[in-house]
């Protein structure tokens, strides 16, 4: 007896310290796991934030007459077409009239971002009233005048190197000096379409694109999957047909995204001819690949509902399909929810099958339905990571913090949807 | 509870109203080489602005896929233009007419230059286009003279030649995928492998062995494959400042402070140097388009009269501005007036 207390007693000593080995293991992998996170998110965070912000620059334009409507028509015609960049330069050529050569002059003009221009145009439009006074105008600086303040390009770097010259420094300088730059809330990004010139570039193309084709997506994997699911889970008869079924859904939910963008290709493209680029074929075929993943939360969240619940309505006399549809399915209708926000999140992220069917596209208007040409967010990051304007690395940045922002709020109402009304047996 | 004999119903009537089909097309659409795509989306995004038309669409599928997809037909659903980053082969040329896309208007827009390049915290590199074949080839001449191909023994630049570093050959560039990869085969291998006797004289018996001789680029390490992404090579080479990258000219000139380009035969690629052609690693970009569809789909005349113009690929144009090195005003008249007059290729 006392024998294999003592042993016992002397084994204690290393038991405790497997088991606060095995704690730390836990610990350690947990910890690992959050540090990659945090580093994705510092590095995408410190790289992206400053894209929120973009640099204007202050111009006091005089909307001349004799540029804009020298025959005094005031025809909106005329007002389209006439030539505002003319009035830009003239403002800036008056602001430094010491400039003369024409080379110098071309660089003194490219300071403030050709987007200038339509938003005097704009303004013209809106209101012709404005023509014959000068106006103080707020205009997005050039994208390198953004850099410069932002301190992505060096002045201390010898002048060769620098894409700013020691005279567009001292220029954009006297801009500061004198009040008539400072930086402000990008509005711009989050309101206008794709754009070359960094400055006048935005996500909400790409924000509507993705909305449209995760409608389709969902409008089709949501009602397919809960159908399929209560028909495998509640009517269908065991057998090697259903096992079949059942191995194939699974093995789909696990094929690599592209190769429903070769199905894409070939099925909808080639032999239904629908049109490329459009949100409708991207959500055709990310609903392809969302429906297993459906499927299988949905099957899940049936076989949770207790048996005693479909005997129970039986015994009251219920049909089978009203014991489904009015006992089974709303009780199982949270963790159905919850898989299917799961699903759409991935595809909100997806972009590999996109890259077949034509949505990876330069596309300035935001579609105004499923089937205008469109992209969606992640292949808009896709696309501005490989543009070599270095302020498109920001805005890369950028629109990954928003497309996570989307991914947080999904997730979060999926967290939110099981806890509020999830039941437990 | 969510009452679920409503959710249906009102889904499936959204599918419904979504899928009501729209016929026609009032946007240009184009496709094509990931090299031009920054061209032409610029020229794009400008004629949408300034002509109140739809901004055209413009995807990046390649030079290859591009091709494929506008020779597949005329038609609302086939694209208008396709951008390439080389000149059309003969056997697309065939390919189309027998599709139906007979009326092709080629458009040659501007040149832009490959370069080789490294970090600034490293000595600029003056390389030979004999030095690049011999470095990066999968197969060189036998080094002790003999006319036989044997694989590649370099280790380091030294190797290639006494007069580089010693450093190890480290060269990131683009896939086979990609039409600069292409290009700079072509263009600074071939170049190379030319220089040996025996190997040009191949090249008239024994076409196909020459090829694989001269295009074949080794894969023991020495050259590292990184991707489409010429920002991503850009950011290699400051991580690693021993190694070479393979890029367009224009990231180059967006990263003049962090990265320099190499000499190639001497010459340094600036653009004077690649506009008037002495800089070796420089290729000519084109678009095609269907003349079926000049007239059908709105705005095509006006975007090729956009592109065509001095303002945009003219000496200072702002196609030049983004690093698209301009074509001599001579061969500008010459396209121009080609696309005015919707002259067509007539062959290849």
């Amino acid at each position: 007896m006392m024998k294999t207390a003592a042993k016992i007693q002397a084994s204690l000593k290393k038991r405790y310290a497997a088991e606060r080995r095995f704690r730390s293991y836990g610990l350690v992998s947990v910890a690992i796991g959050l540090a990659a996170l945090l580093l994705l998110f510092i590095s995408i965070i410190a790289n992206g934030y400053t894209a929120f912000q973009q640099t204007y620059l202050k111009l006091d334009v005089q909307f001349d007459e004799a540029i804009i409507d020298p025959k005094g028509t005031r025809d909106p015609q005329t007002l389209a077409r006439a030539d505002y960049g003319k009035l830009i330069k003239k403002t800036m050529r008056e602001r430094f009239p010491d400039v003369k050569n024409r080379r110098d002059k071309r660089k003194l003009y490219k300071l403030v971002s050709p987007g200038a221009v339509f938003s005097i145009q704009g303004m013209v439009r809106k209101d012709p009233r404005l023509i014959g006074t000068t106006q103080t105008v707020w205009v997005p600086a050039d994208d390198d005048v953004d850099m410069l303040i932002k301190g992505y390009i060096n002045r201390d770097d010898p002048e060769s190197a620098r894409r700013l010259k020691d005279k567009e420094i001292a220029w954009i300088d006297a801009f500061a000096a004198t009040g008539s730059m400072e930086k402000r809330f990008n509005k711009t990004f989050f309101t206008a379409g794709d754009s070359r010139e960094p400055e006048l570039a935005g996500i909400w193309g790409a924000v509507v694109g993705s909305f449209y084709t995760l409608l389709v997506t969902l409008v089709l994997s949501f009602p397919v999957g809960v159908a399929a699911a209560v028909y495998l889970q509640e009517f269908a008869p065991r057998n090697r047909w259903t096992d079949l079924i059942e191995v194939n859904i699974n093995n789909l939910a696990a094929v690599p995204s592209i190769v429903f963008g070769l199905l894409g290709l070939s099925v909808f493209l080639n032999f239904m001819a629908l049109p490329r680029s459009a949100p409708l074929v991207g959500g055709l075929v990310l609903s392809l690949m969302t429906l297993p993943t459906v499927i299988i939360a949905s099957r899940a969240s049936l076989q949770s509902v207790p048996p005693s619940i479909r005997e129970g309505a039986l015994g009251m006399g219920a049909s089978q399909m009203q014991m489904v549809a009015h006992h089974v399915l709303p009780l199982a209708m949270p963790g159905m929810l919850t898989g299917t926000i799961i699903g759409m999140s991935r595809a909100l992220g997806e972009s590999a099958p996109l890259l077949m069917i034509g949505m990876v596209a330069f596309i300035v208007n935001a579609p105004e339905g499923p089937l205008d040409p469109s992209t969606v967010l992640p292949v808009q990051i896709y696309l501005w990571a490989d543009t070599p304007e270095r302020a498109f690395v920001e805005r890369t940045s950028a629109a990954t913090l928003v497309l996570l922002g989307f991914l947080v709020v999904m997730n979060g109402a999926a967290v939110w949807l099981r806890t509020r009304f999830e039941q437990r047996w | 509870m969510i009452r679920l004999q409503y959710t249906i119903p009102f889904m499936l009537s959204v599918a419904v109203t979504a899928t009501v089909s729209a016929a026609g097309r009032d946007y240009i659409s184009i496709v094509g080489s990931s090299t031009v795509y920054p061209f032409a989306t610029v020229v794009a995004e400008q004629f949408g602005r300034s002509s109140g038309m739809k901004t055209p669409k413009v995807e990046s599928t390649g030079s290859g896929g591009g091709m494929k997809l506008f020779c597949t037909g005329v038609g609302v659903e086939h694209p208008d233009i396709t951008n390439s980053s080389r000149r059309m082969k003969a056997s697309e040329f065939k390919k189309c007419q027998a599709n139906g896309v007979t009326g092709i208007i080629e458009v040659k827009i501007g040149y832009d230059g490959i370069v080789l390049a490294n970090s600034k915290q490293s000595p600029q590199v003056n390389v030979s286009r004999k030095d690049i074949y011999l470095a990066l080839a999968k197969e060189i001449p036998d080094p002790s003279g003999a006319e036989r191909p044997v694989p590649n023994p370099h280790k380091t630049w030294k190797d290639v030649n006494p007069s580089l570093p010693a450093n190890k050959i480290e060269v990131l560039g683009p896939p086979p995928t990609s039409g600069t990869r292409d290009a700079f085969v072509e263009l600074a291998m071939e170049g190379g492998c030319k220089t040996f006797g025996w190997i040009k004289a191949m090249k008239k018996q024994d076409k196909k062995n020459y090829k694989s001789v001269c295009h074949t680029i080794r894969e023991d390490g020495a050259f590292i494959e990184v991707g489409e992404n010429d920002n991503l090579i850009v950011q290699k080479l400051l991580a690693n400042p021993k190694a070479l990258g393979v890029f367009g000219f224009s990231f180059l000139d967006q990263n003049a402070d962090r990265i320099q380009g190499s000499l190639v035969d001497n010459k340094e690629p600036t653009f004077e140097n690649i506009a008037d052609g002495s800089y070796p690693v420089s290729r000519p970009l084109y678009f095609y388009v269907k003349k079926a569809h000049v007239g059908v789909i709105p705005g095509v005349k006006e975007f090729l009269a956009e592109f065509t113009s001095d303002k945009a690929w003219g000496d200072e144009g702002y196609l030049s501005d983004k690093g698209l090195i301009p074509m001599p005003e001579q061969e500008r008249g010459k396209f121009a007036y080609d696309v005015r007059a919707l002259n067509i290729l007539s062959s290849l």
